[in-house]
Parts: C-alpha cells; sequence; structure tokens
C-alpha cells in the first residue's frame, strides 16, 4: 500500500489550487459585464480509489458477494452507475463492460480491493487497483455540456447522458471515462450547467488539462479546488 | 463518419471503434499440413468483396468488446450488428458489377 505523502497528481505543477476561482482575462476584456460570469468551473479531483473488478454478472455467488462487500448491487444496464450503497463510504460503482465495473471511491482504493478480493475469494473474478493510473477533472457550469461536446463525440443531450450516467469515449482523442454527477438543475451545479467527472489517464491529464481550459476561455472559466 | 451501434453501449462514433478485418475467417485445424500457398491463402487473401462484407470491429475506446458487423462497403450502411460466437443474420443480396 503507497503511503499517502508518496502520492502525486499528474496536475500538480500546474498548481491549480493558487489559480482557484481565477477568471480568464479574455472573457472580462470581451464580453459586456453581464456574461463576465464564468461559463465552466474545472479543478482537479486528485486520490480517487479506482478499483477494476471482473467477473460474471448474473452468476448468483459472484452478484451477492459483491453486493455484500459494497452494499450496492453491480449496475447491469450499460453506461450507468450504482451507489453510495449502504455503507458509510461514498463509493460509486461504474458500468464498464458486460463484465467489467470500476468501483470508485474518496478513500483507499488498495483497502477498497482488498475487501473484494476477501469477498471473492474462490470465485472466477478478477480485481485489480487502479487508483495510480488515472486522475479526475471536474467540470460544471451552464457551458460545461458544449466545452465537452468540442471534444467528445458522445451524444451529451440530457435524453442520452443524464445524471448517474457514466460513458468511456474519447476527449480531445485521449480516452476518457465520463461520470455525470448532476443534471442541468442539480444543487451541485452552481453555475447553472450539468456536472461531469471526466477519468482521464495520468500520462493524458496534462493534455486534456490544457486542452480543456483552452477550449473553456471563450465562456470564461474559473478554476475551483476541489 | 460512421455511426456504429456497439451491441452493449449502444450508438457510437466510429473513432471509438478499431476494425478487424472480415470476420468468420477459419484458422486452419492442422496449419502444419498446409503448403505455403494454402498457408498465405488463409493469412493475406481476401475476397475484396464489393457489397455486404461481414466483418469484425472491436469497441476500444469504450467497453473494449469484439463484435460482428454486416456492413456495405459501397454505401457504407450498416445493415446488421452481432455479436461473436453469435450466427450471421440474413442479410439482402447486393446487386453491384
Amino acid at each position: 500500500m503507497g503511503d499517502s505523502f508518496l502520492r502525486h497528481s499528474p496536475l500538480a505543477h500546474l498548481g491549480l489550487a493558487a489559480r482557484a476561482t481565477e477568471v480568464s482575462e479574455f472573457e472580462a476584456t470581451k464580453f459586456e459585464a453581464d456574461d463576465a460570469e464564468a461559463g465552466v468551473a474545472m479543478g482537479e479531483r486528485p486520490y480517487r480509489g479506482l478499483v477494476n473488478l471482473r467477473g460474471p454478472a448474473g452468476d448468483k455467488a459472484f452478484d451477492s458477494a459483491v453486493e455484500k462487500a459494497l452494499g450496492v448491487a453491480l449496475p447491469i444496464e450499460p453506461n450507468t452507475t450504482a451507489g453510495p450503497g449502504k455503507n458509510k463510504d461514498s463509493l460509486r460503482v461504474f458500468w464498464l463492460g458486460p463484465d467489467e465495473w470500476w468501483v470508485v471511491t474518496p478513500g483507499d482504493g488498495p483497502a477498497m480491493a482488498d475487501r473484494l478480493r476477501t469477498a471473492l475469494a474462490g470465485q472466477k473474478a478478477a480485481v485489480t487497483d487502479v487508483s495510480e493510473s488515472r486522475t479526475c477533472i471536474h467540470i460544471r457550469g451552464a457551458r460545461a455540456r458544449d466545452l465537452l461536446s468540442k471534444g467528445c463525440p458522445l451524444d451529451l443531450h440530457p435524453r442520452m447522458l443524464s445524471a448517474g450516467r457514466c460513458a468511456q469515449s474519447l476527449c480531445a482523442k485521449a480516452m476518457v471515462a465520463l461520470h455525470q454527477t448532476e443534471d442541468d438543475s442539480g444543487d451541485g451545479a452552481k453555475e447553472g450547467g450539468p456536472a461531469y467527472d471526466v477519468y482521464v489517464l495520468n500520462s493524458f491529464a496534462e493534455y486534456l488539462w490544457l486542452w480543456l481550459e483552452d477550449a473553456a476561455r471563450e465562456y470564461g472559466l474559473r478554476i475551483t479546488a476541489e | 463518419m460512421l455511426l456504429i451501434p456497439c451491441p452493449y453501449c449502444g450508438e457510437r462514433d466510429e473513432t471509438e471503434f478499431s476494425y478487424g478485418g472480415e470476420a468468420h475467417i477459419e484458422r486452419p485445424k492442422d496449419p502444419e499440413k498446409l503448403s505455403d500457398a494454402e498457408w498465405a491463402d488463409y493469412v493475406f487473401m481476401r475476397p475484396n468483396s464489393k457489397g455486404i462484407l461481414l466483418e469484425r470491429w472491436v469497441h476500444s475506446h469504450g467497453c473494449r468488446r469484439w463484435f460482428n458487423l454486416a456492413r456495405d462497403t459501397v454505401t457504407y450502411k450498416i445493415h446488421a450488428v452481432y455479436r461473436m460466437g453469435e450466427k450471421p443474420p440474413r442479410v439482402p443480396k447486393t446487386d453491384y458489377v
């Protein structure tokens, strides 16, 4: 298990926390005072626990063992998530494929992997801790959907992707997993738009962040400390 | 740009997929007994047909699952999608010269 002080966010060198609440100068000069409000807010949500789980969905022993360990049944419907579950940890389970899921926790990935491994002992299943493979970029705001649409081929219309749904796709040619956390009228969307968590591979994180930052300039960008 | 109906994820953009060539090409049961010409025929030679082709695709940037498509190589129309191991569906005959 990695010591927490050794963990290093792939976006740490960008100093995002220091730039939090900054509004890009572009929109301040370009638009009227009424429009000066940022259309998009972005921030990094690093250090999440990610556990990849593979196993036979529909197998009673597998389903019940996982449900017991997580406190929530695995999502079977494509592109959906489940959670937070009965246990107190606010985990979320993403459907990735017909026999593949992610367990996303705000806490300790290796501990979650151990918990699943113990629960699934002797079964035909695979549990892999992939916490260090990705970071999460949180995007919200009135123009968040427009921003993602610039680089993502998914249909982001609310009838296709709404709060609680997830999808793996590309954003600006980088492989991402997208999780919509809030609908347009959701409480957490203070900027009045939808909210998304974008999980991106560490090696693509800086590229994608800079791409998003550039793409968000026309809407006005506010950087948040998550 | 094609809109490809992944049998697991639904309709997605072509950029999320990778192409796997013609489907239902069986590996010879006894490769050692084949002549070089027969082996080359298995490895390289494809009909390259004009019309409906049964082909393999993988949703490489989505669910990472393989599946089959029946696609018209002239119009690019997708006539059917079916999972690995399933029998190819009946598709209309094309009449190209």
